[in-house]
Order: C-alpha cells, then structure tokens, then sequence
C-alpha cells in the first residue's frame, strides 16, 4: 500500500532531529519585485535548511495581481489567495502523509478552500472591520479505503500538523524592514 | 545517618515504595518537608474531589473501606488514606532535601536537618510541585491566579474570569467559578474528553477493566506523547465536558497564543482540537466494546463549537479581572545534583529505573498507563522496588 509519502524518511528526520534542533531550523526565502499596478512577481528557489543552503530542483514563478472588479490587470491571483493556496497544499500534503502512516490507501482528496473576506478593511471603509480574512473553511472530499470516521481523524491529525494551518490560526511576529 | 534507601517524598507514592522496601527487609526512611500527604493538604483547591472512584482509593496497606465504594473523596478523606497506610512507615517529617549527589557509597543527601547517606535513593517527591504558568505579558490590572493559589471563586477579584486550560483541573474551575456568578471564559487546547459513565459504569472502571491503565510503558506506540497526554476532563459525580460547560454559559475560546498590546489572542484552531477530542473519545469506547465483545454502547453529541469563538480578548477593557492558569503541572528537581534531567527539565528513566540506584516513582506513564493515578502506584512501586532490592545483591 502506498500513497507515494515516503514516510519512513520522515520518521527518521523526527528522530535524528530530535537530537539536532540546530540542523532543524529552516528559513524558506521568496523574492518578490514589483512589476506594474498592483501587478508584483515573486520567485522561489532557495532556501536554508539542515544547517547549509538548499535549492529545489527548479525556480518558481508566481504572479499577483488584483482582478479586474478592483480596476487592476488581472495578471495573477490577488495575494491573500496565496494563502489558500498555501493552505490546501498543506493540508492535502498532511492527509496524504499520515494515511501512509496508518495504512491507508487513498484513492483521491480533493478540497475546497473559502477565504471569507470583508474588504472594507483594506479599503479603510470601516476601521472596525480587520484586513484579513474573516474565517476560513475548508470543505475535503475524501475517497479511501477506510471507515469514514478514520477519514475525519487523517483531516483531524493533517490540521495538527500542519505548518500553514498553525501560522493562519496563530499570531507570528512579522517585522517589515527597509533595506 | 546511614541508611540503605533514602525516599524522599511522603505522598502516596514514597508511602508505596517503604511498603515494599519493608517486605524485603530493607532500612529505609522516608523524607518528607512537610507532613504526611502534604500536596493533598496545601496544594489543593477546597472544593476537590478525587476524580477517581473510591473502590480505586487502593494503597498497598490501605484501602477505601467507607459505605460508598461508588463516591468520591475529597482531600480530607485522601489524607486519612494516605495517613492510614503510613501507619508503619519510617516517615521523617520536616526533613527538606536541598541536594543529592553521587557519593562513594551511593548518595549524600543534604537536608534541612543533616546529612544523609544511602546506597539508593528513590525520587517520590511528586510530578505536580509546580503549576505551568506560560510567560506572557499579562496588563497590570489582571490577577493571575494558580490553582495552588486558587481556593475558591470568592477568593477572585471582582470581573470575568479567563481560564486557561481544559483538562481536569481547568473543567472543574471553570465551572465552580461559572456556577458563583461569574463570566468565564475558557481557553482550549488540546485536551482529552471523556464521559463520567459509558453503558451504566463508571468511565475508570472501564479504563482499569478494560486494561487501558494496565497498558505497559514499553509496549506504546508513542511513549513520549503518552507521558504529555493532558489529565482527561472528569470530575467526581457526573459528566463535565465542554457541551456541559457551554450549557452553563462558559464562553469557549481556543488555545491562548500570546498577549499582545494588553490583548490575549486565540488560537483559530478550537474546532479541530474539538474534532480531535471527539474522535478519540469515540475510538476509546469502541475499545471498550471489543473488549466487552458487544454491541456499541451510547456515543455522544460532537463538542459544540462556538460558529466563530473570538479570537482576541482585551484584557484591559475590565471585562476579565483574573486569569486562572490551568495549564498543567510539572516536577521540581532543583535540589537534584545529579545529571539526569533532560533539556526539558524531566527526568530521564527506563520505568522508573534512573540507573546507579537511583529510581523515581509517581511520575506519568511511568510503568503503565496508570503510573500517576493512586490506584497505579501498588504495580509500580512492586516493579521499581523490586529492581532496587535485585540490585542491592
Ligand atoms: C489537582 C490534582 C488532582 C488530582 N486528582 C487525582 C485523582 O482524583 N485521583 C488520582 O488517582 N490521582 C489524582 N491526582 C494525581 C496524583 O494522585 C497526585 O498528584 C498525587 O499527589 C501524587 O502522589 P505522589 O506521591 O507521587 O506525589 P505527592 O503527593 O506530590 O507527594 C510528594 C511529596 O514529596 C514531598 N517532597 C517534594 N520534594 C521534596 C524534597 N525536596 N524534600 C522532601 N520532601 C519533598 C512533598 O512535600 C510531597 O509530600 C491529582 C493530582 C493533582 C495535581
């Protein structure tokens, strides 16, 4: 049985970085340039991790825009979408990981991530309403050899472990500086 | 003064160790600062009752033995146990240990009324000498309360009550301080659900007949997430979970992130650790009922999650006056000068066994499942004790 998680390496990571904080700390890097308008892209290769530098196989490239309601170009997602993006892939990374780790086969996982937003916030209509989103709700259709109570304890434990679920639900200190 | 084993600490578990280092003929005594069951006496809120039945009040040398093998003891009655049982222990009291360290012959210790020498040592000093209080900056005008400080809700300043925590302890305030009048809202975190009674019987007797306590310490999965596993929310008599609780009129608000600018902000995550609580409970009674080999029996109504718990609460606006940290317990070694405390400030052992005659009792899944409740201890202490004596050759 197998998702294609390799998960004995993950276990192996856990218990060798159990010993090692140092080699766990991470720092992943996105550049972004503006381009036009609120039209901005922003590239990812490398990154720090295991105590040296790190690169994935390939650059990638990705365009934020705004759409054409907000009298902009439309050349990318608007950037809180990012967000769901973010959050699909994650979760949908975790479900497929510990299914492998329970032995549990999965036939497909889709979701569907709702970001609810008031944008009289970043238009500054309202004070009292926040810039960001209001809740989020993920909806996940789930095909697997299992019971479906087994299905909601994997969706259960990927939100458990999930890096973007943590870094939405909680509050990171952010600090905007110019070079 | 010389002695064979040195056992510091007279709770039920130093008490449970002399027991058997008496059947085996070995000199001890046991050293404790203040008096017999002394956490049970001043580490305690007043309206506490043991969580667990009194037909489970076991102690070698002692057992319930009152009308009401169903009922509930409060700490009163948990003294008169552990008093009962040390009828015949070599308990010195008052005697603080300030430091053990490694000697020639074993250990010296050095204590408030002399030193002491022994060729073993057994740390019964308990797993709950301090509560965890997180390190956030709280506004000035809030007092924060402990439950080694809290004693009952008229003791608390005027205003909300915010309570952080909700496992045994944080369920229990939670709803005694609701119940005097006060708003409180209640911070969750992960946490373990469970029913007083499932199928006309009491939930623990399930858990000990079942042999969930009975469940070695080397036959888990996952040793290290069993010993964090928060207390399960049970109270003496009925069920208090979180649907309970919200009946009441307890406000839910998830696990409480940081403080910020006087503002304590929640975690978004509430229905999830909810939805976890809930599964597990669910898979516990499945459990049991293969276990019974019948039917399954009564399952419960999901948690009931506020549509959208506030995230953020001003902590200055005056609507909460007192933050009550029900965020767990943990041991005190400071007076330990042997290294073997890890990183994390818990001791290192295999089953109790620390190695060099030195051993521990009391501590969570220390041998079993059921290592910290009293009833867990009788197995333990015969288990480690019998190491000990093995080793003495
Ligand atoms: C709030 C709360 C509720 C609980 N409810 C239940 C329940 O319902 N049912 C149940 O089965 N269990 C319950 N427990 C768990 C457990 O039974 C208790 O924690 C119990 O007190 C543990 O016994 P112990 O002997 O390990 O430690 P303790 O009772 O803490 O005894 C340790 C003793 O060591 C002494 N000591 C510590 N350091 C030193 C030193 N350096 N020198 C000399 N003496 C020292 C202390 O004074 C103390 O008397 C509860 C625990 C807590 C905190």
């Amino acid at each position: 049985m197998s998702n294609g998680v390799n998960v004995q390496a993950l276990l192996d990571a856990r218990e060798v970085l159990k010993g090692a904080p140092e080699a766990a700390q991470f720092t992943w890097r996105a550049s972004s340039k503006w381009q036009h308008g609120v039209h901005s892209t922003t590239k990812i290769q490398k990154f720090f991790g295991l105590g040296q530098e790190q690169s994935h196989k390939s650059e990638s490239v990705f365009e934020a825009d705004h759409p054409e309601i907000f009298a902009a170009e439309d050349n990318g997602v608007t950037p809180i979408e990012y967000l769901l993006v973010g959050l699909a892939a994650c979760l949908t990374a975790g479900v497929a990981s510990v299914a492998q780790n329970r032995g549990i086969k999965l036939n497909s996982v889709e979701s569907v991530v709702e970001g609810n937003h008031d944008i009289r916030g970043i238009l500054g209509a309202d004070s009292d309403v926040r810039n960001g989103f209001n809740d989020i709700k993920v909806t996940f259709t789930i095909d697997a050899d299992a019971s479906q109570a087994d299905v909601e304890a994997l969706v259960a434990q990927s939100q458990k472990r999930s890096a973007v679920f943590d870094a939405l639900t909680n509050p990171t200190n952010v600090t905007v500086e110019v070079a | 003064m010389y002695v064979t084993t040195a056992v510091i600490g007279a709770g039920h578990a130093g008490l449970a160790a002399s027991h058997f280092l008496t059947g085996a003929s070995v000199d001890h005594v046991v050293l404790e600062r203040g008096e017999v069951a002394n956490s049970w006496r001043h580490e305690r809120w007043d309206s506490l009752r043991l969580l667990t039945p009194n037909w489970l009040s076991r102690l070698p040398g002692a057992a319930y033995e009152g009308p009401e093998p169903d009922g509930y003891a409060d700490t009163s009655e948990v003294v008169d146990l552990l008093e009962r049982s040390a009828k015949d222990v070599p308990v010195r009291t008052g005697v603080n240990v300030t430091s053990v360290r490694r000697s020639p012959e074993g250990y010296t210790l050095t204590t408030s009324e002399g030193p002491v020498r022994a060729r073993t040592v057994v740390i019964a000093s308990g797993a709950c000498n301090r509560p965890v209080v997180p390190t956030f900056d709280v506004p000035a005008g809030v007092e924060q309360v402990t439950p080694f400080d809290y004693r009952n809700p008229s003791r608390l300043p005027d205003g909300g009550v915010l309570v952080v925590g909700a496992s045994a302890t944080g369920v229990q305030l939670a709803a005694e301080i609701q119940q005097s009048g006060r708003a409180v809202v209640l911070s969750v975190g992960e946490h373990v659900r469970l029913p007083r009674v499932y199928r006309g019987r009491d939930v623990l007797w399930w858990m000990h007949h079942a042999g969930i306590w009975g469940q070695r310490y080397d036959e888990l999965d996952d040793l290290t997430r069993a010993r964090r596993l928060p207390s399960p929310q049970l109270v003496a008599g009925s069920t208090l979970d979180l649907n309970t609780l919200t009946s009441m009129g307890v406000e839910l608000v998830g696990r409480l992130s940081t403080i910020r600018d006087g503002a304590a902000l929640f975690s978004g995550g509430l229905r999830n650790v909810a939805a976890l609580a809930d599964l597990k409970l669910n898979r516990l009674l499945d459990t049991f009922d293969e276990w019974a080999g019948t039917a399954p029996g009564e399952r419960h109504e999901p948690t009931r999650v506020p549509e959208s718990a506030r995230w953020r609460l001003d902590l200055r606006s005056g609507e909460i006056g007192s933050i009550v940290w029900a965020t767990g317990f943990r041991p005190d070694y400071s007076w330990l000068d042997v290294p073997v405390v890890d990183a994390k400030g818990a001791l290192v052992h295999d089953g109790g066994v620390v190695g060099d005659g030195l051993y521990a009792l009391g501590l969570p899944v220390l041998r079993r499942r059921g290592s910290t409740f009293i009833c867990g201890i009788e197995d333990d202490a015969r288990d480690v004790i019998g190491h000990l004596v093995r080793g003495l050759g």
